[in-house]
């Protein structure tokens, strides 16, 4: 038996302290906003809030629900969800159940795998990104937000990772029973690869939920905003000079901090709500994708 | 023959996933003529004129080309080296933690913030780094400093985004260190206290070895990101009060581009990063692939 000396156990201690620290750092500022954000606006603004509300009330949850611009942003930010989700996946599925196969099977394999991969290192850039699908008259269309983004290159090569090292035999003896690709792919790969489709998904998910510069410059009327969008106008686009020298004592300025904290909390929600699954399986998934011999 | 009957099901599966990437990402990829062209809309790619070299020009002739370019690489590599040399230090921390539910709790937490957008963090930092009342100012007074204007200032403006964004990501960047970590063998370690190695020489001659291949893999893929120094992130909390010291390639593209609507000016400066970008990528997987044979697939 070890017996741990003074200075071991000083380090012990001092290491736990410095962890959970560091861990509340990581989280505090979202619980500030939330306090915020139930707290008295004449408190809020006098900066008495910390990490409980004072003054505990709703209205600026109330106030929020209540705007037909962020109801509506809400819908448009779940129907890119579970559009561009259900898309994403059905591609990332088909395109990476092919390229999974040894090349020697399938001749054509390298090619398509350098068509697909070579995307991630050359793209034209900001600019031409945006005049194609200007040019393809996606402008202020859901489409623009779920389609330019559907193959994600990562994902593929995440999942295509996964099917690689599941057993061969599998697929050779349901060959033999005369299966084709495709029933193999939807009765053998996509059942038992649920851990890495259910990562990939949920990494997707998130994505779509996050994004918000293509809303920015593809939507160009307001109504047709993504949350996150429709966040980034109201929350950030301010006059920082303006805000430096006055002091904000306005009746209408001081409830804007509430009504920005419960903004930018009902924002974080659903990836808070989300975030239990998602830690059970992104470890895996990271490991798999980045770390391989 | 029977060889390739069985195969076209595989062809037929790639086709929405090519025709797809084809039109977003190859067709974008011609577009780059407009850095040759004084791109007029209405006139597309095919009936701009073209004016050859000229965007080019007016590329190094652009007041601020040298501050943006300084400004991307001091931010990026001040990220890169902090981005990593922390996340290292909390794995190895991380790993001496024996408590699996203080463990387990620290990593839940300090995961978060990685997955909330930069829309988010950013409204967060704004509110927190306020001159009034904001959470750290407060917190600085207690020590006597008076109120500083992080985001206004431009001796403090690329500090908070190295902060912030080491803030966001270091968490999870230790995901990959501690899966190195747990795959180092156990008897080294027990080799190492025979010897009569205390538990920092362990880490130096044992943990850090073991980790070694990632890290290098790391550090030489981040090459290829040196001038990506975050566009969210600055896009979202810059101004034009610290254009001297935040503004990036990228913002500025976004600038000329979507803003002043100069297509063409805009490609080109794109295409300057883009070009410069590849050659570090093409360098980076060369010594990644030469000094830990990774291979990306």
């Amino acid at each position: 038996m070890e017996y741990p000396s003074l200075s071991r156990k000083l380090f012990i201690g001092v290491n736990y302290i410095f962890l959970i620290t560091l861990a509340l750092v990581c989280i505090l500022p979202l619980v500030h906003i939330f306090a915020l954000s139930l707290s008295a606006p004449s408190v809020a603004a006098a900066g008495m809030v910390k990490f409980f509300p004072v003054g505990l009330n709703f209205n600026a949850y109330q106030h929020i629900l209540s705007q037909k611009e962020f109801l509506d942003a809400f819908f448009v930010s779940v129907q890119r969800l579970v559009l561009g989700t259900s898309l994403s996946m059905a591609l990332t599925i088909l395109t990476a159940y092919p390229l999974s196969k040894e090349s020697k099977n399938f001749k054509s394999r390298s090619y398509y795998a350098w068509y697909f991969v070579v995307t991630i290192f050359i793209s034209g850039g900001l600019i031409p990104w945006y005049m194609t699908i200007r040019m393809l008259g996606m402008i202020d269309s859901l489409w623009a937000l779920v389609l330019p983004g559907a193959v994600a290159v990562f994902n593929i090569i995440l999942l295509l990772n996964f099917f690689r090292n599941l057993p061969r035999e599998l697929e050779e003896s349901a060959f033999i029973d005369g299966a084709g690709h495709f029933r193999i792919m939807l009765r053998i790969f996509i059942p038992i690869s649920m851990p890495g489709i259910a990562t990939v998904c949920l990494f997707t998910m998130v994505n779509h939920w996050n994004a918000w510069f293509d809303g920015l410059i593809l939507m160009n009327r307001n109504e047709n905003y993504p949350l996150q969008t429709y966040l980034q106008t109201v929350v950030m686009q301010q006059d920082f000079s303006v805000m430096a020298q006055s002091s904000l004592t306005g009746m209408q300025e001081i409830s804007n901090r509430t009504v920005k904290s419960a903004q930018i909390f009902l924002g974080s929600l659903p990836i808070l709500l989300v975030y239990p699954f998602l830690q059970r399986y992104f470890v895996k998934g990271i490991v798999l994708g980045s770390v391989k011999g | 023959m029977a060889k390739l009957w069985r195969n076209w099901p595989l062809h037929v599966m790639l086709i929405p996933g090519v025709i797809l990437i084809f039109i977003f990402s190859y067709v974008p990829l011609a577009g780059i003529v407009m850095a040759f062209q004084k791109f007029i809309p209405s006139q597309g790619w095919f009936s701009s004129p073209w004016i050859g070299l000229r965007n080019f020009e007016y590329m190094l002739e652009l007041p601020d080309i040298e501050r943006i370019i300084r400004n991307t690489l001091t931010i990026s590599a001040m990220k890169i080296v902090a981005g990593q040399v922390l996340p290292i230090g909390i794995a190895i921390l991380l790993n001496e933690l024996k408590n699996r539910i203080v463990k387990r709790g620290v990593q839940t937490l300090i995961y978060l913030p990685h997955f909330l957008s930069w829309v988010l963090l950013g409204g967060i930092l704004i509110d927190i780094l306020s001159t009034e009342g904001g959470l750290v100012n407060q917190f600085l007074g207690w020590f006597g400093v008076q109120p500083i204007f992080f985001l206004g200032s431009n001796d403090w403006f690329p500090f908070v985004l190295v902060f912030s964004d080491v803030w966001k990501e270091f968490g999870f960047s230790t995901i990959v260190y501690l899966a190195a970590i747990t795959s180092i063998d156990p008897s080294l370690y027990e080799a190492a206290y025979v010897d009569g190695g205390g538990k920092f020489k362990q880490v130096i001659h044992v943990t850090l070895p073991g980790m070694l291949p990632i890290i290098v893999l790391v550090a030489t893929l981040s090459l290829g990101n040196v001038l990506n120094a975050g566009f969210e992130q600055v896009f979202n909390l810059y101004s034009p009060q610290v254009y001297e010291s935040g503004d990036i390639i990228d913002t500025r593209v976004y600038r000329i581009g979507l803003v002043d609507v100069q297509y063409g000016l805009a490609t080109a400066v794109g295409l300057f990063k883009s070009v410069v970008s590849l050659v570090l990528v093409g360098i980076s997987y060369y010594l990644a692939y030469r000094l830990v044979n990774y291979r990306i697939f």
